[in-house]
């Protein structure tokens, strides 16, 4: 097996085992603690020993032993504020070792894991941080990377955000049912929260992280597989699976980004694409009450991967999708792209005063989106001279490298063609 | 079983006058419903009552009083339960049963364990 394979096999199995371990220990600190352990000695081992043959065994049982040394180890420190969350203390050493869980009993640990890593008690950034960790197992270097944060505020925020799972009671258990729909969007939250913390990188040098997309996926669907019957959860595998089903359009080989109108659709993944109409489809008839954003924006997604070109989208209903979107959420990003799809369907001056009713914030990234749009918009109405000023203010250092390139291009394109005709 | 403190942030009133007797039956009746696991608490005079006390240095310097409460804020902290939970859920729960969680806002903490 290749070094990155491996890697990848010891992380996953890892990420699944943890949430039995953190129930038999009941503490998260303790069951992570061994999990890493239990991999790393794998990382270790396996390239000499080969591979056992049910390395999920070899690591529960590994990871079990480790639990166990930690356990004694902080029990002869007097055991002070040992970090438990309300369930089995020291004394539950023997249970740590029955036979290896069932699919079944792994299904529910990892629904508790789920709903305890996000509770909505605890910060968004703190539940993707978690969820990334416990869930994806990724590392707190891998996280920084995909998040855009330092190595060491991920581990600080890591050890806060469990600090307070412990201190303050957060229980590992999933909500009852009069409490599930609320905090399913909460889970719901965290997901798409994830994806589009990788799907955007803001200000760097590369548009987008595949890796931190694919987990953010990866977390999508098996929060989809925990709770088949929860519209919400699937709504959101559909977007993000709509989402980066134009991943492979959406940069050139430069890695600058190409508009959708300009986009090559033979690039997009229609496996992805029709999965996640299927699944939108579900998630749709599920729901008799009004559509969720998920549902909603996912719905948007499936208007643009239906269109077979650019000029055979229907503006029309993505317009009515976001008029709907903007009653149940209201979000300066969906006002902003409200206007772009009304200067569609009825032009760049009815776009462009759509964007001046907006009542658009002073939060700095979507104050440079909005005129960015602006300045599209104006050269489209041949109002060049306005278009490039538009588009100066708003390269600002939120953009990323390739998208500033990319506005800087139409700068000098709309500069020549705001040029009387003999100067050209 | 573990214990936390629900601390009431409202509007800065004198809850002994006749004027807030609704609120204060309501908040009654909190203490009712959920008597069994109140272990404690207490309503506050307004904060126009409250002495800030500070001691400059260490131990033994001289004591500044400041006339008003530590943070002068919109909504004040005008009263505490101590209420025994098995778990956040389940105190924030409770938390959302007072009067204050939609006339300001109730802030839940968890209280240190010294043991013993």
């Amino acid at each position: 097996m290749a070094a990155d394979r491996l890697a990848e096999t010891v992380r996953t199995e890892g990420a699944r085992i943890l949430a039995t371990l953190v129930r038999t220990v009941g503490s998260l600190p303790i069951a992570e603690d061994a999990v890493q352990e239990a991999a790393l000695r794998a990382l270790r081992d396996w390239p000499r020993t080969g591979v056992p043959d049910e390395p999920r065994a070899w690591l529960t049982v590994t990871a079990r032993r480790v639990a166990i040394d930690i356990i004694r180890r902080e029990g002869m420190r007097a055991g002070k504020e040992r970090a438990s969350m309300n369930l089995a203390g020291p004394d539950a050493v023997p249970d740590i070792m029955p036979d290896l869980p069932s699919d079944s009993v792994v299904h529910d640990d990892r629904l508790r894991l789920i709903f305890t890593c996000c509770h909505p008690s605890l910060a968004l950034d703190a539940q993707v941080t978690l969820a990334l960790r416990t869930l994806c197992g990724l590392s707190s270097a891998q996280i920084a990377a995909v998040m855009l944060m330092s190595e060491s505020a991920v581990a600080k925020r890591l050890t806060r955000t469990r600090a307070k799972i412990a201190r303050a009671g957060i229980p590992y258990r999933v909500p009852d049912d009069d409490e599930l729909p609320a905090r399913v969007a909460s889970v719901c939250a965290v997901l798409h929260a994830s994806y589009t913390i990788a799907h955007s990188a803001v200000g760097g040098e590369r548009l987008t992280d595949v890796d931190g997309r694919r987990e953010a996926l990866r977390l999508a669907r098996l929060v989809h597989e925990l709770l088949p019957n929860e519209p919400s959860p699937m709504a959101v595998l559909a977007l993000l699976l709509l989402t980066e089903s134009r991943c492979a359009a959406r940069v050139d080989d430069a890695g600058d980004p190409v508009l959708l109108a300009d986009q090559d659709r033979t690039l997009w993944d229609t496996t992805a694409i029709d999965e996640a109409l299927i699944l939108l489809d579900t998630s749709l008839r599920r729901t008799d009450a009004v559509a969720d954003p998920y549902q909603l924006q996912a719905a948007i997604a499936a208007e643009h991967a239906r269109a077979t070109c650019y000029q055979a989208t229907d503006w029309t209903e993505i317009v009515r999708l976001y008029d709907l979107l903007l009653t149940v959420q209201p979000s300066a990003p969906a006002a902003l792209a409200r206007a772009v799809a009304i200067a569609e369907s009825d032009g760049a001056a009815a776009g462009l005063d759509a964007l001046a009713d907006l009542d658009f914030d002073r939060d700095q990234n979507h104050d440079q989106r909005w005129h960015a749009v602006r300045g599209e918009l104006l050269a489209r109405e041949g109002r060049y001279a306005e278009a490039v000023a538009a588009t100066r203010e708003s390269i600002t250092d939120e953009v990323s490298a390739p998208e500033r390139r990319h506005r800087e291009r139409r700068i000098v394109a709309w500069s020549a063609a705001g040029q009387p005709e003999r100067y050209r | 079983m573990p214990q936390y403190v629900a601390l009431t942030y409202t509007k800065d009133v004198d809850w002994t006058a006749p004027e807030n007797a609704k609120e204060m039956a309501e908040y009654e009746k909190f203490g009712e419903t959920h008597g069994a696991v109140i272990r404690g608490g207490a309503a506050l005079y307004q904060t126009s009552t409250a002495t800030t006390v500070r001691v400059k240095g260490a131990r033994g310097g001289e004591v500044v009083l400041s006339d008003g409460p530590y943070a002068e804020t919109k909504e004040a902290l005008t009263g505490f339960y101590l209420i025994e939970a098995g778990d956040l859920d389940e105190a924030l729960r409770i938390a959302a049963d007072l009067p204050a969680a939609w006339d300001g806002a109730v802030e839940v903490r968890p209280t240190i364990d010294f043991g013993g």
